[in-house]
């Protein structure tokens, strides 16, 4: 059995805020986020890259965190679901998922709204069939698609109104 | 789940990467956006010690035609490769990467790892054989060009020397009057798919004068055959013969039983699939605008 004693440094901006930290190389960026940083909004569903709940966005773009080194995003911008909030104000997209009850549990709701967010940035206007597209990689195991897929949908009109 | 640990690298070169790759041999394993090897290397299959990152390798990642040939970074992304200009005149490209997982991991896994992985059910393996693509391979000696169907020889198993990787891959760009189509039947977004079926067609005057079959999730390695394709030949298609040449590819198949479905059920899936790809690429042929999407359970 190998056992190596490599660390890295690793930096990168999460929410607009630059970190520095020395990992071991084969740190999760979920885990790096959650345990390195004490951001724990971003959730550690089934581990495997199925279920998206731990999906964040770096560097522009949907992923998940679960299936990415922290050492792929050294460097990079990383924003989370505590990013959302702007000066103590909802962002559309929570107060829509609030407002339709768009959460049971809430254990899928980061993931969901990380990929709302990115979603209505690349189609700000999406049909239902495009918001379904567009969170299919993200499981609610309350099963409470419904009123998930109503809150982007309201999250979108209003996004388009201010 | 962590992997095991290891050693981390990040070469600045395809040189450096190459000159990682022979001094660390079969410890070392490369990683392009790591959908398919992070995974693994979380359950903990086979054994590595030294990580050659090299996502951020430029000049690996472009997507754009040369003369009548299509040039494809190993580094683009399933989502650039679906959503390029380029890639409209191969719709195929279009459904294929654009419907691999979900777009999490289309953000950030590669046609480069995509073919390298040779997964049985893997999207890339089987359009790029419809496709009659190129692989450029990149090693201590220079490069060599390999087609798909040489370059992935068993399930996870290609013709990759140790000291080599995939550097790029080049699609022939099809004649006016050709039409492609990729379908596939997923379980959900994230899920390998169950089967799935491409073609491309080129009809002239009514007359199908190329045709390329292929089936992914149907054997340990694509399926292709050419005495299929041959039944298009010279004929105007119609559903009929669609259904004659699905018949003849999903003979030559070998869809394992698993927990996906039984080898009976697959069999039946494959065959309405070619049908429906077939009829996609026809319209297509013609010049028509068909769009489609995979199908989910």
């Amino acid at each position: 059995m190998h056992s190596s004693e490599q660390k890295v440094i690793v930096e990168m901006t999460v929410n607009g805020a630059l970190y520095q930290r020395e990992i071991e190389p084969r740190t999760l960026l979920v885990e790096f986020i959650r345990e390195e940083l004490g951001l724990t909004g971003t959730h550690i569903g089934c581990d495997t890259s199925y279920c998206g709940a731990c999906s964040i966005v770096l560097d522009g773009l949907l992923i998940k965190s679960c299936t990415t080194l922290a050492v792929q995003a050294d460097g990079g911008v990383v924003e989370t679901v505590e990013g959302l909030e702007k000066d103590g104000a909802l962002h559309p997209l929570q107060s829509a998922f609030s407002e339709h009850h768009g959460l049971q549990c809430g254990y899928c709701t980061p993931g969901m709204l990380m990929a709302a967010k990115t979603l209505l940035e690349e189609n700000p206007q999406p049909d239902r069939d495009q918001i379904c597209k567009g969170i299919a990689g993200n499981v609610c195991r309350c099963t409470g698609y419904v009123n998930i897929i109503k809150a982007v949908d309201a999250a979108a009109k209003t996004m388009q109104e201010s | 789940m962590y992997p095991a640990p290891f050693n981390y690298h990040r070469p600045q070169s395809l040189e450096a990467a190459i000159g990682l790759l022979s001094r660390y041999g079969d410890d070392a394993s490369i990683m392009a956006g790591g959908q398919s090897l992070i995974p693994m290397l979380k359950m903990r299959v086979g054994e590595m010690t030294e990580l050659i990152d090299i996502r951020k390798l430029s000049d690996l990642d472009h997507i754009e035609q040369r003369g009548q040939t299509l040039h494809i970074g190993a580094l683009a992304t399933h989502a650039r490769i679906a959503s390029a200009e380029v890639a409209n005149q191969i719709p195929l490209l279009r459904e294929c990467g654009g419907g691999i997982a979900d777009r999490q991991v289309r953000n950030m896994g590669t046609i480069g790892g995509g073919v390298s992985v040779a997964d049985p059910s893997g999207d890339w393996p089987t359009g790029l054989a419809v496709l009659d693509a190129q692989l450029l391979l990149t090693g201590l000696s220079g490069t060599r060009l390999v087609s798909i169907s040489d370059f992935i020889v068993d399930a996870y198993t290609t013709c990759l020397e140790s000291c080599e990787l995939v550097t790029e891959i080049q699609i022939p760009v099809p004649p006016a009057g050709s039409g492609s189509a990729y379908v596939a039947f997923k379980r959900a977004a994230p899920a390998y798919p169950t089967a799935s079926a491409g073609i491309q067609l080129t009809v002239k005057d009514n007359i199908c004068t190329a045709a390329r079959l292929a089936l992914g999730a149907a054997a340990p390695v694509a399926v292709v055959c050419r005495d299929a394709e041959a039944l298009l030949l010279g004929k105007e298609i119609t559903t009929e013969l669609l259904e004659s040449a699905a018949e003849a590819i999903v003979a030559v198949a070998e869809p394992p039983p698993d927990a996906r479905g039984s080898e009976a059920f697959k069999r039946a899936m494959l065959r309405k699939l070619v049908v429906e790809a077939g009829q996609r690429a026809l319209g297509r042929c013609r010049g028509e605008d068909v769009s489609g999407a995979h199908h989910y359970a």
